[in-house]
Protein backbone atom coordinates (compact mmCIF):
# COMPACT_ATOMS: atom_id res chain seq x y z
CA UNK A 1 0.00 0.00 0.00
CA UNK A 2 1.30 3.46 -0.95
CA UNK A 3 0.61 6.57 1.16
CA UNK A 4 0.17 9.92 -0.55
CA UNK A 5 -0.35 13.36 0.96
CA UNK A 6 -3.15 15.60 -0.30
CA UNK A 7 -4.08 19.16 0.60
CA UNK A 8 -7.06 19.52 2.89
CA UNK A 9 -8.83 22.90 3.13
CA UNK A 10 -10.19 23.76 6.58
CA UNK A 11 -13.73 25.07 7.16
CA UNK A 12 -12.39 28.53 8.03
CA UNK A 13 -11.25 29.14 4.43
CA UNK A 14 -11.83 32.79 3.48
CA UNK A 15 -11.84 32.08 -0.28
CA UNK A 16 -9.16 34.69 -0.97
CA UNK A 17 -7.82 32.65 -3.88
CA UNK A 18 -4.13 32.75 -2.95
CA UNK A 19 -3.79 28.95 -3.03
CA UNK A 20 -5.47 28.86 -6.46
CA UNK A 21 -2.84 31.16 -7.94
CA UNK A 22 0.10 29.31 -6.42
CA UNK A 23 -0.99 25.70 -7.08
CA UNK A 24 1.37 24.39 -9.79
CA UNK A 25 -1.11 21.65 -10.72
CA UNK A 26 -4.16 23.93 -10.95
CA UNK A 27 -5.84 21.52 -8.56
CA UNK A 28 -7.66 24.14 -6.48
CA UNK A 29 -10.64 26.30 -7.30
CA UNK A 30 -12.98 28.58 -5.39
CA UNK A 31 -16.48 27.22 -5.14
CA UNK A 32 -19.14 29.94 -5.51
CA UNK A 33 -17.08 32.49 -3.57
CA UNK A 34 -17.32 30.53 -0.34
CA UNK A 35 -14.50 27.99 0.00
CA UNK A 36 -11.52 26.57 -1.89
CA UNK A 37 -11.84 22.96 -2.99
CA UNK A 38 -9.04 20.60 -3.97
CA UNK A 39 -9.22 18.12 -6.82
CA UNK A 40 -7.51 15.13 -5.19
CA UNK A 41 -6.79 13.58 -8.57
CA UNK A 42 -4.67 16.56 -9.54
CA UNK A 43 -3.10 17.34 -6.15
CA UNK A 44 0.46 16.04 -5.86
CA UNK A 45 0.90 17.08 -2.23
CA UNK A 46 3.65 19.64 -2.94
CA UNK A 47 2.49 21.72 0.07
CA UNK A 48 2.82 25.01 -1.82
CA UNK A 49 -0.77 25.98 -0.96
CA UNK A 50 -0.16 25.19 2.71
CA UNK A 51 2.87 27.48 2.77
CA UNK A 52 1.18 30.46 1.11
CA UNK A 53 -2.28 30.27 2.72
CA UNK A 54 -2.70 33.57 4.63
CA UNK A 55 -5.42 32.02 6.79
CA UNK A 56 -3.23 29.07 7.78
CA UNK A 57 -6.08 26.61 7.33
CA UNK A 58 -4.57 24.15 4.82
CA UNK A 59 -3.19 20.88 6.13
CA UNK A 60 -1.80 17.78 4.44
CA UNK A 61 -3.77 14.62 4.90
CA UNK A 62 -2.48 11.17 4.23
CA UNK A 63 -4.39 9.16 1.72
CA UNK A 64 -3.77 5.51 1.03
CA UNK A 65 -3.45 4.45 -2.57
CA UNK A 66 -4.07 0.74 -2.99
CA UNK B 1 0.48 47.95 -29.88
CA UNK B 2 1.61 47.35 -26.31
CA UNK B 3 1.26 43.71 -25.36
CA UNK B 4 1.14 42.79 -21.69
CA UNK B 5 2.88 39.63 -20.51
CA UNK B 6 0.23 39.07 -17.87
CA UNK B 7 -3.53 39.78 -17.90
CA UNK B 8 -4.46 43.46 -17.50
CA UNK B 9 -6.03 42.93 -14.10
CA UNK B 10 -2.75 41.77 -12.56
CA UNK B 11 -1.58 45.39 -12.81
CA UNK B 12 -4.43 46.82 -10.74
CA UNK B 13 -2.03 47.30 -7.83
CA UNK B 14 -0.81 50.37 -9.72
CA UNK B 15 -4.29 51.90 -9.36
CA UNK B 16 -4.17 51.26 -5.61
CA UNK B 17 -0.79 52.97 -5.28
CA UNK B 18 -1.94 55.94 -7.39
CA UNK B 19 -5.07 56.22 -5.23
CA UNK B 20 -3.03 56.40 -2.02
CA UNK B 21 -0.74 59.02 -3.59
CA UNK B 22 -3.66 61.12 -4.84
CA UNK B 23 -4.90 61.44 -1.26
CA UNK B 24 -1.72 63.36 -0.48
CA UNK B 25 -2.27 65.64 -3.49
CA UNK B 26 -5.92 66.41 -2.82
CA UNK B 27 -8.13 64.68 -0.30
CA UNK B 28 -11.14 64.91 -2.63
CA UNK B 29 -9.68 62.05 -4.68
CA UNK B 30 -10.57 59.85 -1.70
CA UNK B 31 -14.06 59.60 -3.18
CA UNK B 32 -12.61 57.32 -5.87
CA UNK B 33 -12.15 54.71 -3.14
CA UNK B 34 -15.86 54.01 -3.26
CA UNK B 35 -15.05 51.93 -6.35
CA UNK B 36 -13.30 49.43 -4.04
CA UNK B 37 -16.48 49.21 -1.98
CA UNK B 38 -19.11 48.99 -4.67
CA UNK B 39 -17.51 46.67 -7.26
CA UNK B 40 -16.87 43.70 -4.90
CA UNK B 41 -20.39 44.02 -3.48
CA UNK B 42 -21.87 44.20 -6.98
CA UNK B 43 -19.91 41.12 -8.13
CA UNK B 44 -20.90 39.08 -5.09
CA UNK B 45 -24.56 40.11 -5.27
CA UNK B 46 -24.87 39.68 -9.04
CA UNK B 47 -22.63 36.68 -9.68
CA UNK B 48 -22.24 35.06 -6.24
CA UNK B 49 -18.49 35.13 -6.58
CA UNK B 50 -15.42 36.52 -4.87
CA UNK B 51 -13.83 37.30 -8.23
CA UNK B 52 -12.85 40.75 -6.95
CA UNK B 53 -10.74 39.29 -4.13
CA UNK B 54 -9.44 36.50 -6.34
CA UNK B 55 -8.42 38.58 -9.36
CA UNK B 56 -9.06 42.31 -9.20
CA UNK B 57 -8.13 43.55 -5.72
CA UNK B 58 -5.32 46.06 -6.23
CA UNK B 59 -4.52 46.19 -2.54
CA UNK B 60 -4.12 42.41 -2.30
CA UNK B 61 -1.88 42.47 -5.37
CA UNK B 62 0.19 45.28 -3.88
CA UNK B 63 0.68 43.37 -0.61
CA UNK B 64 1.64 40.26 -2.57
CA UNK B 65 4.09 42.25 -4.68
CA UNK B 66 5.80 43.73 -1.63
CA UNK B 67 5.76 40.54 0.41
CA UNK B 68 6.46 37.95 -2.24
CA UNK B 69 8.32 39.65 -5.10
CA UNK B 70 10.25 42.17 -3.01
CA UNK B 71 10.64 39.84 -0.02
CA UNK B 72 9.33 42.31 2.56
CA UNK B 73 7.33 39.65 4.38
CA UNK B 74 8.79 37.50 7.14
CA UNK B 75 6.30 34.81 6.03
CA UNK B 76 5.61 33.60 9.54
CA UNK B 77 2.62 31.34 10.10
CA UNK B 78 -0.37 33.62 10.86
CA UNK B 79 -2.31 32.96 14.09
CA UNK B 80 -5.35 30.76 13.51
CA UNK B 81 -7.76 33.14 15.27
CA UNK B 82 -7.50 35.58 12.33
CA UNK B 83 -9.57 33.19 10.19
CA UNK B 84 -12.09 32.33 12.89
CA UNK B 85 -15.64 33.58 12.39
CA UNK B 86 -15.78 35.43 15.70
CA UNK B 87 -12.73 37.49 14.79
CA UNK B 88 -13.65 38.17 11.16
CA UNK B 89 -17.26 39.12 11.88
CA UNK B 90 -16.18 40.99 15.00
CA UNK B 91 -13.71 43.04 12.97
CA UNK B 92 -16.35 43.62 10.28
CA UNK B 93 -18.79 44.89 12.93
CA UNK B 94 -16.16 47.18 14.46
CA UNK B 95 -15.21 48.44 11.00
CA UNK B 96 -18.83 49.14 10.09
CA UNK B 97 -19.45 50.96 13.39
CA UNK B 98 -16.45 53.19 12.70
CA UNK B 99 -17.75 53.73 9.16
CA UNK B 100 -21.18 54.74 10.48
CA UNK B 101 -19.49 57.11 12.91
CA UNK B 102 -17.65 58.66 9.97
CA UNK B 103 -20.96 59.07 8.10
CA UNK B 104 -22.48 60.73 11.19
CA UNK B 105 -19.61 63.23 11.36
CA UNK B 106 -20.14 63.92 7.64
CA UNK B 107 -23.83 64.53 8.35
CA UNK B 108 -22.96 66.98 11.15
CA UNK B 109 -20.73 68.96 8.77
CA UNK B 110 -23.53 69.03 6.19
CA UNK B 111 -25.73 70.35 9.00
CA UNK B 112 -23.40 73.25 9.70
CA UNK B 113 -20.56 72.00 11.88
CA UNK B 114 -17.06 73.16 10.93
CA UNK B 115 -14.98 71.04 8.55
CA UNK B 116 -12.35 69.03 10.41
CA UNK B 117 -9.31 68.74 8.15
CA UNK B 118 -7.65 65.71 9.72
CA UNK B 119 -7.00 62.13 8.65
CA UNK B 120 -7.52 59.71 11.53
CA UNK B 121 -5.14 56.77 11.45
CA UNK B 122 -5.97 53.49 13.21
CA UNK B 123 -9.14 55.20 14.51
CA UNK B 124 -6.95 57.06 17.05
CA UNK B 125 -4.21 59.28 15.68
CA UNK B 126 -5.38 62.54 14.14
CA UNK B 127 -3.00 63.75 11.44
CA UNK B 128 -3.46 67.36 10.23
CA UNK B 129 -4.24 67.23 6.51
CA UNK B 130 -4.98 70.87 5.76
CA UNK B 131 -3.70 70.96 2.22
CA UNK B 132 -5.45 70.38 -1.04
CA UNK B 133 -8.32 72.33 -2.50
CA UNK B 134 -11.39 71.58 -0.43
CA UNK B 135 -13.25 74.88 -0.80
CA UNK B 136 -14.48 74.02 -4.29
CA UNK B 137 -17.03 71.60 -2.83
CA UNK B 138 -19.51 71.66 0.06
CA UNK B 139 -17.77 71.10 3.44
CA UNK B 140 -19.75 67.87 3.94
CA UNK B 141 -18.38 66.41 0.71
CA UNK B 142 -14.84 67.26 1.81
CA UNK B 143 -15.51 65.80 5.28
CA UNK B 144 -16.56 62.49 3.76
CA UNK B 145 -13.31 62.47 1.76
CA UNK B 146 -11.27 62.96 4.97
CA UNK B 147 -13.20 60.18 6.70
CA UNK B 148 -13.05 57.79 3.79
CA UNK B 149 -9.36 58.36 3.21
CA UNK B 150 -8.82 57.65 6.93
CA UNK B 151 -10.55 54.28 6.45
CA UNK B 152 -8.46 53.47 3.36
CA UNK B 153 -5.16 54.54 4.89
CA UNK B 154 -5.87 52.72 8.16
CA UNK B 155 -6.66 49.46 6.36
CA UNK B 156 -3.54 49.88 4.23
CA UNK B 157 -1.41 50.29 7.37
CA UNK B 158 -2.97 47.18 8.93
CA UNK B 159 -2.42 45.30 5.67
CA UNK B 160 1.23 46.35 5.50
CA UNK B 161 1.83 45.43 9.16
CA UNK B 162 0.38 41.95 8.86
CA UNK B 163 2.09 41.52 5.46
CA UNK B 164 5.42 42.25 7.13
CA UNK B 165 4.86 40.09 10.22
CA UNK B 166 2.98 37.14 8.69
CA UNK B 167 2.26 36.17 5.09
CA UNK B 168 1.87 38.71 2.23
CA UNK B 169 -1.92 38.58 1.95
CA UNK B 170 -2.76 38.15 5.64
CA UNK B 171 -4.94 41.27 5.36
CA UNK B 172 -7.26 39.31 3.02
CA UNK B 173 -8.13 36.98 5.90
CA UNK B 174 -9.80 39.70 7.98
CA UNK B 175 -10.52 42.29 5.26
CA UNK B 176 -14.07 43.55 5.98
CA UNK B 177 -14.92 43.62 2.27
CA UNK B 178 -13.76 40.02 1.89
CA UNK B 179 -15.83 38.96 4.89
CA UNK B 180 -18.86 40.79 3.56
CA UNK B 181 -18.61 39.38 0.04
CA UNK B 182 -18.10 35.84 1.36
CA UNK B 183 -21.15 36.28 3.58
CA UNK B 184 -23.20 37.37 0.54
CA UNK B 185 -21.92 34.41 -1.51
CA UNK B 186 -22.85 32.01 1.29
CA UNK B 187 -26.36 33.46 1.54
CA UNK B 188 -26.82 33.17 -2.22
Amino acid sequence: MKISKKANIGKDCVACGTCVRYCPMKAIEIERGTIAIVDNDKCVGCQKCMKVCPANIITMEEESLC
Amino acid sequence: MLRLKKPWYTYLWIASVIYLMLGFVNILFAWLGLICFTIPLFISFRFGSKAYCNHYCGRGQFLELLGETYGLSRKRVPPKFLAKKWFRYGFLTFFMLMFLNMLYITYLVFAGQELNEVVTLLWTFKVPWAWGVTHIVAPGIAQFAFGFYSVMLTSTILGLLTMFIYRPRTWCVYCPMGTMTQMICKRK
